[in-house]
């Protein structure tokens, strides 16, 4: 079962480490543009939701539709390249590959894809300018401040243009003023490119940002504006 | 707010007329409510009458004269006493929720309804506040983030609440 005009759906969804439960029959559906907030107390199952919908864990059971298509239907090097070319990821902490300087982690989702070096780093610089990074392209991630690494982190989610981010506590390192900033950021920029974000988080003043929130407990979601 | 004071304190950079009084007043502080000229005049007078303003001159035009007010030494006194006195803050010990919730439970419905409606209400409000913030100026940004650390406040105690529903059922049925 897919909602309507849904760009990310999931049915059902059953996860289980061991013997303990993470997912119990979860739902949950994503439209392209839309912002969602995925909420719930700590090991409530949110961050399991958000692997199961990225393709990076496989439910025991259950159905998940990425834009028409089966996701457990695909093999894994399929879904590897899907994650490629249409997610992007920002993380709690950047997960920045801190060899690299700041326009080359940007770029490298572009490298990955085939795209040349200059063409790669000046769409990077492009998106490091959105958001507010430019000048530190040059940089490391180890000379930069928290907040500027997370916003190359979301220059680098953005750069080879998802159709969904999966932002696991973006905010969750930074302070209340840079967190502020790296929502507007991301969700101006999202909105724009039309890019769908999945947004974990447990706080309620980072998931004001959403257009739509969805509660995880015990593992099951609770998407109280669409309940039935 | 006490608009009494708040109008002292817009008169110390200097006399003012009742309706630049109202003016600065809105754009500073009335955002969702506009003083009314009434509530500027009454205030005035009162002020006036207590000496911490006075009348500075009375302008006779086309329309209605229009008084110019200063205020006093008095009324600076009292505005810098009104600044030094910290506001209560307010203990929010009787709470609707609460009652809601226990009520619930008492009456063999589901008190995890309650809290999760509340919650969606919440998050709905401070939705339209992070919306107004990110077009708003600064000042828009610092009333609005008020308000969205309120809500958050509660927000907490709705899950901390919902997490201790069980406990709690014990205690009210017992």
């Amino acid at each position: 079962m897919t909602p309507a005009g849904s760009l990310l759906a999931a049915h059902d969804l059953r996860k289980t480490y061991g013997s303990t439960p993470a997912l119990d029959g979860a739902s949950f559906s994503v439209h392209p543009g839309e912002v969602v907030a995925v909420m719930g107390p700590s090991g409530s199952g949110k961050s399991t939701l958000l692997h199961c919908l990225a393709g990076i864990i496989t439910p025991d059971s259950g159905t998940i539709t990425y834009d028409g298509r089966e996701l457990s239907a695909m093999s894994d090097a399929d879904r590897s390249a899907l994650r490629r070319s249409d997610f992007g990821f920002v993380f709690q902490f950047g997960q920045l590959v801190p060899e690299l300087t700041c326009v080359e982690n940007v770029a490298l989702p572009l490298r990955l894809n085939g795209t040349r070096r200059k063409d790669a780093e000046r769409t990077a610089l492009a998106w490091m300018e959105r958001l507010e990074v430019e000048d530190i392209g040059g940089k490391r991630p180890g000379e930069v401040s928290g907040g500027q690494g997370q916003r190359v982190a979301v220059a680098r989610a953005l750069a080879a243009s998802p159709k969904v981010i999966f932002a696991d506590e973006p905010t969750g390192a930074l302070d209340s003023l840079n967190g502020e900033r790296v929502m507007q950021l991301l969700t101006e920029a999202a909105r724009s490119a039309n890019v769908a974000v999945v947004l974990v988080t447990h706080e309620a003043r980072v998931a004001a940002y959403s257009d739509r929130d969805v509660t995880v407990r015990d593992g099951r979601a609770r998407d109280l504006e669409h309940a039935v | 707010m006490s608009i009494g004071h708040t109008l002292l304190g817009l008169l110390e950079s200097g006399p003012r007329h009742g309706y630049d009084l109202k003016r600065a007043f809105d754009e500073k502080f009335g955002h969702d409510r506009p003083l009314h000229y009434g509530q500027v005049y009454s205030t005035m007078s009162r002020l006036l009458k207590n000496g911490l303003v006075e009348v500075d001159g009375v302008e006779s035009g086309g329309g209605p004269e229009r008084k110019r007010y200063a205020i006093t030494d008095a009324g600076i006194t009292d505005v810098a006493t009104w600044l030094a006195q910290p506001e209560k803050p307010e203990p929010y010990l009787q709470s609707t929720l609460y009652t809601k919730v226990v009520l619930a439970m008492l009456t063999g419905r589901n008190a995890g309804d309650v809290l999760d409606a509340q919650r969606s209400e919440h998050l709905r409000l401070m939705r339209i506040l992070t919306d107004r913030k990110r077009h708003g100026d600064l000042a828009d940004q610092l009333i609005c983030d008020h308000a969205l650390f309120h809500l958050e406040a509660d927000l907490r105690w709705l899950e901390l609440t919902a997490a201790r529903l069980g406990q709690l059922q014990k205690v009210v049925t017992a």
